[in-house]
């Protein structure tokens, strides 16, 4: 019985050894090769491991009440891939500004693009859902994770999910569909990931210990299912060989557009923002010490977020091919859209009623507060890009890109280094955090840094739409295609810096978490109190 | 264990515990009872403006959808009330625009482009529309300002490898250069000197530093000088004055279609790269055609077309 387990690994990695060596192309040999190495290491480690003798085990990780071992490893997960991420975002910002940055093939802009989105999306967003949500939903179950070592599973599967998108983007595997460029047999391996997700997490809501399910959990559970569905459909596929890495999807032409931004649209809406507001639902009561504002506009506004996201996909493709009553609907469900996201936001802002002077003293408390902020601007400047007459304006500039990032580095990041901040004190059990001063130079760095890319690419995108539709007296166009781009330098050269004040903060960031986890702690104070003198110091 | 809340006014969250007395102190609102991990929720009811700006959006989203097309039938959609309809939108402002200008570009469609340079009305709307077209069809190897690039012409000077006159210019434009699709093209080939065995590398050398020579920014090469007479002069001219009847490019100015670098020039005569240009009288309307010729011919370097043009020119 002993030997079955690391016998089946051994199995599986001589199957992964022999697809290698039959493989069509590098690029498949090359990640059957990894399959077939990480197989056979497990199994050689199965067995070492084992100990027949069976004495106790020592005291690990994972043997306290709740399971925090994948936990940890998540948030350092999320601190790593973050960085790499911005710094990703910080040179392909860059190239752009000057072209002479691409280096053919490997490190030119239409590799390391998407290497950025899956980094800061799914690597470090991923990362840091996965590990915020196990956190939570053990805390408020009041049960440890469901399914005994599948947590450790899921997270390392979801690495190695990260590892080979990322390698394949370098070696040129696309199946060139936006944020979902893996190819067959890296989506089939996510697929396996995620379903063990949802196992651990249902699972763990199953035998939980309090009668409610709280609100935070409905959201982590509306984004882990919601993710699975679109995952699916988007990449329905057919490879070429499954000895090699080339598939095609089944759907073609504008149908494929419709399911590609079916899946984008609501990548944005379950993972970004559902994933997230489960985030926000626990960290700012528990860092503001406060109740959640209102119950009944939690459920109205998950219920109604819920419903009408899945239907806004279709204002990514206002005047193309599509019917026109698609994009219709895409543009009204997305006005409707409005309200249930600033019902997270006046949830997320009104939970410090009666303790709003905690802003001027906790600098954690501040990050999860703009966080919020930003996501309130983002979710009203997208229903008002959606609006078919701002979208012919707004469509295919760079004012979308300056929108997503507002979303994503506002939104999505100040969220998450709250969480971050939150959590590492408690899962090291340290006596707060190493340094509140850096925290502080984080939040003013990201900010400002976020100001910086939003408002050039405001700048920039009006500019590029302004030019684009420029007729003069005889009805032709005024300025060439290179002109706009000719133009943009200036704005593209704002952004690489602020994504650079940006990747600053970032490297604080884990600068802070190394030492907090080292037990360093040069300040005597603990996340949430003040001593007097102690943080206007740091302002 | 009384229920408080609803003595406030607070409506009960159907299915909740009854309240436990808690009412939230810095805010007086009562919880939900509810608890986990510490987290309470305040039974605030809706915020009203939040409730009313929902609603607005619906009432905007349902006058919308009767207005536009919006429900997917079986082999169609709804249209709306409007009757609006995104591609017939683009097609009533392309023929608006077509409209208005109708009548100057029927001229242009029709006259000889001889004519059309010598009416100011015309010249100056051809020429508008002709800087367009240029931006949209040209830029890409000619450079936003016509300057060119390696391998693509400069159209802003006077030296013409084809000619540049209007007739040259448009018959140009029209079949391209060196384009397969099109049987008048223009066609030119010059000799692989060394890749075919013509001439050894010191002798390749020795021509280019001739052609050097030629345009005065290189010393005289006695070697060069003959080999270029029995190979080259043929078609580039004794003088290096080129020829356009055989396409073979002036080498007696400063001005370079590839680099005046002498390894470039060596390179060229080794193995010559030969440019090619679309037949646009494929892809494009012949008086865009005509556009394209009148704004490239007063880019600085057009010609003149007969003697007595050019006299009161």
């Amino acid at each position: 019985m002993e030997l079955i387990k690391p016998g089946l690994l051994f199995l599986a990695a001589v199957v992964a050894a022999i697809a290698s060596g039959l493989a069509h192309d590098t690029q498949f040999a090359v990640h059957m090769g990894l399959f077939a190495v990480i197989g056979l290491g497990l199994a050689i480690w199965t067995i070492t491991s084992s100990d027949p003798t069976g004495r106790p085990k020592p005291v690990g990780l994972d043997d306290g009440i709740y399971m925090d071992g994948p936990i940890r490893y998540g948030v350092i997960a999320t601190v790593f891939w973050g960085v790499v991420g911005f710094l990703v975002g910080v040179v392909i910002a860059a190239q752009l500004a000057f072209p002479d940055l691409n280096f053919e093939p490997v490190l030119n802009f239409s590799r390391l693009r998407p290497l950025h989105t899956s980094a800061v999306i799914f690597a470090f967003g991923g990362n840091a859902l996965i590990a915020t949500s196990f956190y939570i939903v053990q805390r408020t179950t009041a049960a440890r994770l469901f399914g005994g070592g599948l947590s450790w599973f899921v997270f390392w599967g979801y690495q190695l999910f990260i590892v080979l998108a990322a390698t394949g983007y370098l070696m040129g595997v696309t199946q060139s569909k936006e944020y979902a460029e893996p190819e067959w047999y890296i989506d089939i391996w996510l697929t396996i990931v995620w379903v063990c997700y949802l196992i651990v997490f249902l699972g763990t809501i199953v035998k939980r210990k309090e009668p409610h399910i709280y609100v935070a959990n409905w959201f982590f559970l509306g984004f882990i299912v919601t993710i699975a569905m679109l995952h699916v459909v988007n990449n329905l596929a057919v490879p070429v060989s499954f000895l090699g890495s080339k598939s095609y999807p089944i759907f073609s032409g504008v149908q494929d557009a419709l399911v590609q931004w079916w899946y984008g649209h609501n990548a944005v809406g379950f993972f970004l923002t559902a994933g997230f507001l489960g985030m926000m639902y626990y960290f700012i009561p528990k860092q503001v010490e406060r109740p959640v504002y209102s119950y009944r506009l939690s459920i109205v506004h998950f219920w109604s977020l819920i419903f009408m996201y899945i239907w806004a996909g279709p204002h990514h493709l206002h005047y193309t091919a599509l019917p026109d009553w698609a994009q219709t609907l895409g543009m009204v469900f997305s006005v409707m859209l409005w309200m249930p996201s600033w019902g997270g936001m006046i949830n997320g802002l009104m939970t410090l009623s009666g303790a709003w002077d905690k802003l001027r003293t906790d600098p954690v408390l501040r990050m999860l507060v703009i966080a919020v902020a930003f996501y309130g601007m983002a979710t009203f400047e997208g229903p008002m890009m959606s609006i078919k007459a701002v979208n012919s304006l707004s469509h295919y500039t760079d004012w979308t890109i300056g929108h997503v990032h507002s979303g994503a580095l506002g939104w999505n990041g100040m969220i998450t280094f709250g969480a971050i901040y939150y959590l590492t004190p408690r899962l090291w059990k340290t006596n707060g955090l190493y340094s509140l001063r850096l925290v502080n130079w984080h939040f003013w760095l990201a900010t400002i840094g976020i100001v910086l890319y939003a408002a050039s690419m405001w700048v920039a995108g009006i500019t590029q739409g302004l030019m684009w539709r420029e007729y003069n007296a005889e009805g032709y166009l005024v300025y060439s295609f290179v002109e706009s781009v000719a133009a943009m330098f200036p704005f593209y050269v704002i952004r690489a810096l602020g994504g650079l004040l940006y990747l600053t903060g970032g490297l604080l960031m884990a600068y802070n978490v190394y030492r907090t986890i080292q037990g360093e702690q040069p300040q005597a104070i603990t996340v949430g109190t003040v001593q007097p003198g102690g943080l206007q110091a740091a302002e | 264990m009384t229920d408080i809340g609803a003595d406030k006014g607070f409506p009960r969250v159907p299915g909740s515990e009854p309240y436990r007395g808690e009412v939230d102190q810095p805010t007086g609102t009562p919880t939900t009872g509810h608890e986990w991990d510490g987290i309470k929720e305040l039974n605030t009811p809706m915020p009203r403006w939040w409730l009313w700006v929902f609603y607005a959006t619906h009432v905007f989203a349902l006058a919308y959808m009767i207005l536009y097309p919006s429900i997917p039938l079986l082999r169609d959609g709804t249209t709306g009330l409007l009757g609006w309809h995104s591609r017939s939108e683009v097609a009533q402002d392309l023929s608006a625009a077509e409209t208005e200008r109708a009548a100057l570009y029927a001229q242009i469609r029709d006259l000889p482009v001889e004519e059309i340079v010598k009416n100011d009305e015309l010249r100056e709307t051809a020429f508008r529309g002709g800087f367009s077209a240029f931006k949209v069809n040209c830029v890409q190897c000619h450079g936003a300002d016509a300057s060119g690039s390696p391998g693509f012409a400069n159209l802003q000077d006077d030296d013409w490898i084809w000619g540049g006159t209007l007739a040259d210019i448009q018959t140009t434009i029209t079949h391209g250069v060196r384009f397969a699709g099109d049987e008048e093209t223009r066609y030119s080939e010059m000799p692989a000197f060394g890749r075919d065995g013509i001439l050894e590398r010191p002798q390749i050398q020795a021509v280019a530093r001739h052609v050097l020579a030629l345009s005065k920014s290189g010393e005289e090469d006695a070697e060069g000088a003959e080999l270029y007479v029995q190979n080259c002069a043929s078609c580039h001219g004794e003088g290096g004055e080129g020829s356009r009847e055989m396409g073979a490019p002036k080498l007696n100015d400063a001005v370079w279609l590839y680099s005046s670098a002498l390894t470039d020039i060596e390179r060229q005569i080794n193995s010559p790269r030969h440019g090619a240009m679309p037949a646009w009288g494929q892809r494009l309307d012949p008086a865009t055609i005509k556009q394209l010729t009148v704004y490239v011919h007063e880019l600085g370097g057009g010609e003149a077309s007969t003697e007595e043009d050019a006299a009161t020119q």
